[in-house]
């Protein structure tokens, strides 16, 4: 077997690759219920990250081709991020098990020197109470840093602490 | 062997801890909790496709409006494959780098190196049916950075790959043969030494193209997947 090659951090230079736009997965047409998601990481004394590359990725079917079902968003002065996308549905998981709505995330940023993978679940969903990656996170309390919860029409919000109290869980795919 | 089995773990030995004590901008961002380790799923082992259509390529950093950056223009061509040698064909792969002085186009460095206006530092390639890429920029130059008194980065092109799961994303640095900044660098050295050795290009002559660039070769190596598919019930 070859040996993977090892992660390094993306850095405090990599806008050089980052493109506005692709925090917006609905720009090249979409249909179905189109939200927003934002929300603010602050490091271990509470201060915004405010060059982080966060990026989502959700695999339900999309309903449409033109659906790129990933984005990319920069952190601004203030460590937020903020998506438009199409709000995920169930996805299948193992057996005949349904997993809740959600995406998946990713934080990588200057000091992180492998990128950090959590999931965003949406509050309210009745299938959260069972799903089967949610449902594993114990303390039980701690599964609350993955449910991002409403903030006005079609908005939703999820903070992301990379370290300390209330830290957000992180997960190893 | 499908696209449903699950890849498998990284192994151990591979990648670096985010809890780094000599790269200090890891102190207040890494965890304190270990990862939770969930069994994959399809958000894991399905992963976005890129089209270069949306995505257009750009395989050629070393000039802006045809005209031609300063630097020691290089090739750097290699390929994608997994664990097992199986190319990862029609995948995107994401460049961005220092110019030759060892300054980025970018507003937050402010390096006292000069910028050049013929050169940008983004690149995008896709790998073709066999796994293979390639594309033509200028050697980028070293720089400091205030990590410890007197630190430079040795030079290097960063990388940002999909692959075919978002378990597979990676994002890496790529380094060049002999660079005596290697070994005092925290960023690379945070990676188990039996490793490190995949990050560093190799020269090629085969890769050069007489009296106009020389060639490095560096080859990406992604997660597999394992022998077992998805786990029913």
């Amino acid at each position: 077997m070859k040996g993977v090659t090892p992660s390094q951090t993306i850095g405090p230079y990599w806008h050089l690759i980052g493109h506005e736009e692709w925090a917006d997965l609905t720009r090249f047409g979409a249909t179905g219920e189109r939200i927003t998601l934002s929300g603010r990481i602050v490091d271990g004394e509470g201060l915004p990250v405010t060059d982080a590359a966060v990026e989502i990725w959700q695999a339900d079917p999309p309903a449409d081709e033109r659906f790129p079902a990933y984005g990319r968003s920069a952190t601004d002065g203030e460590g937020s991020f903020r998506f438009t996308t199409i709000k995920p549905g169930p996805v299948p998981g193992r057996g005949n098990s349904l997993q809740a709505p959600h995406l998946a995330l990713t934080v990588m940023a200057r000091g992180l020197l492998v990128g950090l993978v959590t999931r965003v679940y949406f509050a309210g969903e009745a299938l959260n109470d069972t799903d089967p990656v949610l449902t594993a996170i114990e303390p039980a309390p701690r599964r609350a840093t993955l449910i991002a919860v409403p903030d006005g029409p079609g908005a939703w919000r999820l903070d992301i602490r990379l370290q300390g109290r209330d830290e957000t869980v992180f997960l190893e795919v | 062997m499908n696209e449903w089995n699950p890849f498998r773990p990284v192994a151990a030995g591979t990648n670096p801890a985010n809890d780094t004590p000599a790269y200090r901008s890891t102190a207040l961002r890494h965890p304190a909790a270990p990862l939770v380790k969930i069994p994959q799923t399809i958000t894991e082992i399905s992963g976005p496709r890129f089209s270069p259509v949306h995505f257009p390529p750009m395989s050629d950093l070393s000039t802006v409006n045809g005209r031609a950056a300063l630097g020691e223009r290089i090739i750097v061509a290699g390929t994608v494959t997994d664990e097992d040698g199986r190319p990862v064909p029609n995948t995107m792969i994401e460049i961005w780098q220092a110019n030759a002085a060892g300054r980025y186009d970018h507003e937050r460095d402010q390096h006292d190196a000069p910028l050049d206006p013929n050169f940008h530092g983004e690149g995008r390639v896709f790998t073709d049916g066999e796994g293979a890429y390639r594309f033509t920029s200028v050697k980028p130059g070293s720089y400091p950075w205030r990590n410890h008194p007197n630190a430079w980065r040795p030079n290097h092109i960063h990388f940002s790959l999909f692959g075919p799961g978002f378990a597979t994303r990676l994002i890496t640095q790529m380094y060049f043969p002999g660079d005596p900044l290697l070994d005092l660098d925290p960023i690379y050295l945070a990676v188990p030494a039996g490793a490190r050795g995949r990050l560093i290009s190799r020269f090629d002559l085969s890769l050069t193209a007489p009296e106009w660039a020389l060639g490095y070769r560096f080859d990406f190596v992604l997660r597999g997947r394992g022998a077992t598919p998805m786990e029913a019930g």
